[in-house]
């Protein structure tokens, strides 16, 4: 069976990306969530994973194309996974995916692939510089704009070495711009086109709830001191887990919005709203967080962030959000009033941790408190559920060794 | 270990977490979060990367102390003497 291997959207706004790198050629073999190609787009480069297991027979597109969301990169052939056992139940373990034709109002319909010729070095922009696949990277690392060097270079071909002598002589500049101030707008451009969608289309009700957080904070003492630096889990993380199985327990908080109305996902897939370095904010996912131990989320969201901040992602974690949590970490203020990230329904804020007068068996005491916000769409739920839903997930975490 | 060489890892080990770090530019007695992009979680990295790179246990309630580059680089001196490598980082 032939499969097209299309550009999937990656985010409500994304309608174009870059192809850097394929990562995978004809006649090799990929499984099931194996990168097959790096894109780079407004979020930086991205690993496109594979939905099946499959071969490899035909790359479409060249490295340095622009392409649409929709557009057929590669095309794969099933008949190599015929009979693989562990493909159904791994295609049953997937929330419905947000591809390119189910996208909300600002999703583009899928274009069709013809103007793309397969030989095409041509659909890089006449004109312009070409960066190998390591000079990109690198130039990422550097934190410079692949695009704004192809713009600046153009006709050249830019190596590695390129990248890193432009770099320097952006340094030795007195302003030393490193990171490209258009790399900066078109990020906040695509921010600013989602959460507008979202105030427009989602009518968001509000919620806080404070609460007395020492009971996480005894008992992360006294299991990070039994650990090595590397193992240690971090409170941020203790909330992730508490709203993946507060999203378990309650209804109308985890899934999708999608036209005219919610479909509940029993996946539980936590997007973390991460900063990017330089501007700019991502929420990638962490899978299945109801169902991990912490151990293995720590892992799992320390490589997460690690990723983010260098500018190394796959598409995997951006499509699959089903619930968000988003923390302005231990330098923020206490109360945050986060926006949804459509087509989800809801999401969980977390101040910063603050000592407060409070009432604690009975008399006053200096507490650490912390401030839990919820943004949920009324469409799905009202305040009395959005309560209970904040009221659980505080409990969750009054029983900290449980989670 | 020289307290220059400790400083030159150090510094290599905070441009690896934040590579828009500018070694030249870095006050070394300001606390790193105010001066570049520097998040909890980058100085929960830097932490972690200072306890592999120097086989030395860093307890939690010590992380303050690697706010600034000159007292990360005290504090890391005062633990190798201490004999670092002892509780858990042996592997």
């Amino acid at each position: 069976m032939q499969i097209d291997f299309r550009l999937p959207s990656l985010g409500a706004d994304m309608e174009h990306a870059t192809l850097a790198e394929w990562l995978k050629n004809p006649g090799d073999p990929v499984h099931r969530g194996e990168a097959i190609a790096v894109v780079e787009t407004d979020k930086g480069l991205i690993d496109i994973e594979s939905y099946e297991d499959a071969m490899v027979t035909e790359l479409v597109v060249a490295p340095g194309a622009r392409i649409a969301v929709g557009t057929v990169m590669a095309r794969l052939s099933a008949e190599r996974a015929a009979g693989a056992p562990a493909r159904e139940a791994a295609a049953a373990a997937v929330p419905p995916q947000p591809l390119p034709s189910a996208g909300g109002p600002l999703a583009p319909a899928p274009k069709p692939p013809a103007p793309l010729a397969p030989a095409a070095p041509a659909a890089t922009a006449p004109g312009r510089a070409r960066l190998s696949p390591a000079a990109r990277r690198r130039a990422h690392e550097l934190g410079m704009s692949p695009e704004a060097l192809e713009q600046r270079m153009a006709g050249k071909i830019l190596h590695v070495e390129d990248v890193e002598r432009l770099a320097a002589e952006a340094k030795a500049r007195p302003s030393g711009v490193a990171v490209a101030p258009d790399a900066r707008s078109a990020m906040r451009a695509v921010i600013g086109s989602a959460m507008a969608r979202a105030k427009r289309e989602i009518p968001h009700y509000y919620l806080g709830h404070a609460f007395d957080f020492g009971a996480v904070r005894d008992w992360l003492v006294r299991h990070n001191a039994t650990l090595p630096v590397s193992e240690r889990l971090i409170e941020g993380l203790l909330v992730i887990k508490a709203v993946a199985l507060a999203a378990a327990r309650i209804e109308g908080f985890n899934g999708y919005f999608r036209d005219g109305h919610f479909a509940r996902s029993t996946a539980i897939h936590v997007g973390t709203a991460i900063a990017m370095r330089g501007g700019g904010l991502v929420a990638p996912a962490l899978l299945d967080a109801d169902r991990k131990d912490l151990k293995t989320l720590m892992l799992e969201f320390s490589d997460l962030v690690t990723r983010v901040r260098t500018g190394h992602m796959r598409s995997s974690e951006f499509m699959t959000a089903t619930i968000t949590v988003t923390s302005l970490g231990e330098d923020g203020v206490e109360t945050i009033y986060p926006i949804i990230n459509p087509p989800q329904v809801a999401i969980v804020g977390t101040g910063c941790v603050r000592e407060r007068p409070w009432v604690h068996a009975g008399s006053m005491a200096a507490r650490p408190v912390l401030n839990l916000t919820l943004a949920a769409d009324h469409r799905v739920t009202d305040g009395r559920t959005g309560s209970r839903f904040l009221k659980t997930i505080a409990e969750l975490l009054a029983a900290p060794e449980k989670l | 270990m020289e307290a220059q060489d400790i400083r030159t890892r150090l510094i290599a080990l905070l441009t690896t977490i934040a590579p828009d770090i500018d070694p030249a530019t870095l006050d070394p007695v300001q606390d790193v979060r105010d001066q570049v992009d520097f998040d909890s979680m980058d100085r929960l990295h830097f932490a972690m990367a200072i306890s592999e790179e120097f086989h030395i246990d860093i307890p939690e309630q010590d992380y303050p102390r690697l706010g600034a580059l000159q007292k990360a680089c005290e504090y890391v001196q005062v633990k190798l003497r201490a004999g670092g490598s002892s509780s858990a980082t042996g592997a």
